[in-house]
């Protein structure tokens, strides 16, 4: 069913009790074409552009919990492409310009808001750096400004940082093309379009093993039984090293958690996305009213999806720092996510050295952002058996001939 | 909270101290490793879901380096031992 103002207002009058379903949860086959392990962001939308764009339709998702309810649940939804390296900014960049025709695409409202998001510098150190990520960026062909601390402060008027406060800020640059994302509609609104187009979504299905033979991957074993596969793509974030190392294979990839935390929700009080790399915390203010917050890794490798307390004190600390005025909300909810960190904070992306196996990881605490190219690009990937030309620089050989793209450096990326 | 016995200064809360990572990694000789044998030893990890053998750091404390068997999930701390010493046996990740 194609959604429209016609039939929400027709649906009104049976109270809304009459909707479809929006997409089939289905039991798996015995063998498919492709089989994407992960039914998370990037999964889902690898399925949809592969039937959608690359016409493969005997396609399964497995999913071990449900769609969307690992780190597309968990992220503070937030979508940039203030990246460094042109290899970065060309992908991220796609990632952007895709999630701005995404609602009209899927039919489905993923409700985008690019209020723009401002990074601050709080020293001379800090200013540097961001002036020349802005000339970067300008280089990249991403538009950015550059602020003063008085557009800051009138862009956010309880922002703390006059000359007189504790961190004084010095400038900022600001891309007005970021926003926030409604994360769920992302994984729903993928799921039903690959659903639509016949692609199986799974749920409640573990991969347990890879069935082998010789250096290729035929298969996989799962709770609901073996399913043969010509392609296997693995989109597992967090626990990529596990389902990896079923098929021999070692990673340049350390898991961690990360946190976020909502606050209670308040009047309209902050429309932008800001960001200080000095305090460490970032935030926005969701259109339900709660403050999205997050922050610092917890920095040792995890599997539990909860994080420790003093994490959430030093990054509500740097929330007030720069908004005293917040110090009386109270934290709603707080939770963790696993995050795939990779040396380089950039993914790994393409084949592997297993035969049909292919892998989209790496993406550690910024994979949200880049759902719409993630899933473009490894559709492409599987579709041709050759990588898209865009994620030819993230292979997993970059670490053997050492051509890193290095976003924790270029980019400020703190883990 | 994980509290991380230090073998110099007893029980302490982990803000004191800071994780260095997969322990028990041999570096090969520079001059004669192939490429894939340095990279493995530069960035591919174990990254195991349980059992993990990990260098930790009381910085803000006796600022030793130390041996810890953690698990990943549960963050519980099974031994801790010295820099020097043999990878325990009998704890398997």
């Amino acid at each position: 069913m194609r959604y429209s103002a016609l039939n929400l207002f027709a649906n009104a009058f049976s109270g809304h009790r009459r909707w479809p379903q929006a997409w089939r949860d289905a039991r798996p086959k015995a063998s498919y074409d492709v089989v994407i392990v992960g039914g998370g962001g990037h999964g889902l939308a690898t399925a949809y552009y592969l039937a959608k764009q690359y016409g493969v339709t005997n396609v399964a998702i497995l999913e071990k919990g449900w769609i969307g309810g690992g780190n597309t649940g968990r992220n503070t939804t937030i979508v940039r492409s203030n990246y460094f390296f042109p290899e970065s900014a060309a992908i991220y960049d796609l990632s952007l310009r895709l999630y701005e025709g995404l609602s009209k695409e899927l039919n489905y409202n993923i409700m985008l808001s690019q209020r723009g998001m401002m990074m601050l510098a709080h020293s001379r150190h800090d200013e540097e750096a961001f002036r020349r990520t802005y000339n970067a960026m300008r280089l990249n062909g991403i538009d950015c400004e550059w602020l003063t601390p008085e557009q800051i402060q009138q862009r956010m008027p309880l922002f703390n940082g006059g000359p007189n406060s504790r961190m004084p800020v010095r400038g900022g640059v600001n891309q007005p093309r970021a926003g926030t994302v409604r994360h769920d509609a992302v994984a729903w609104g993928y799921a039903r379009g690959a659903s639509a187009c016949g692609v199986d979504i799974v749920q409640q299905c573990e991969v347990l093993g890879l069935k082998r033979e010789g250096n290729r991957v035929v298969g996989v074993e799962t709770s609901q039984g073996a399913i043969k596969a010509g392609k296997v793509c693995l989109s597992v974030a967090g626990h990529t090293s596990q389902i990896a190392a079923m098929a021999g294979l070692q990673l340049p990839v350390t898991s961690y958690a990360l946190q976020a935390f909502v606050s209670e929700p308040i009047k309209p009080v902050l429309d932008t996305v800001v960001i200080s790399p000095f305090t460490g915390t970032y935030l926005s203010q969701s259109d339900k009213g709660e403050l999205v917050i997050g922050g610092i890794l917890d920095l040792y490798p995890s599997y539990a999806q909860r994080g420790n307390f003093h994490t959430v004190e030093q990054v509500t600390a740097g929330m007030l720092d720069m908004f005293p005025a917040f110090s009386r909300l109270r934290l709603m909810r707080q939770w963790a996510g696993i995050v795939d960190v990779v040396k380089d904070s950039s993914p790994v992306m393409g084949r592997t050295p297993v035969n049909e196996l292919y892998i989209n990881c790496g993406w550690g605490t910024g994979g949200f952002k880049a759902i719409p190219a993630g899933g473009l690009t490894m559709a492409h990937t599987l579709a041709h058996g050759e990588e898209h030309p865009l994620i030819k620089p993230f292979g997993l050989d970059r670490f053997t001939s050492g051509a890193l793209i290095d976003e924790a450096a270029g980019a400020g990326i703190a883990h | 909270m994980q509290n991380i016995p230090c073998p110099f200064c007893g029980p302490r809360d982990e803000v004191e101290f800071r994780c260095g990572g997969q322990s028990h990694i041999t570096r090969p000789n520079p001059s004669s490793a192939p490429d894939a044998e340095w990279a493995a030893y530069l960035y591919v990890r174990e990254n195991p879901k349980g059992w993990s053998f990990e260098r930790w750091h009381h910085s803000f404390g006796c600022r030793q380096w130390f041996n810890v068997v953690r698990n990943t999930v549960t963050h519980e701390i099974r031994q801790v031992y010295a820099m020097t010493d043999p990878k325990p046996e009998g704890v398997h990740s």
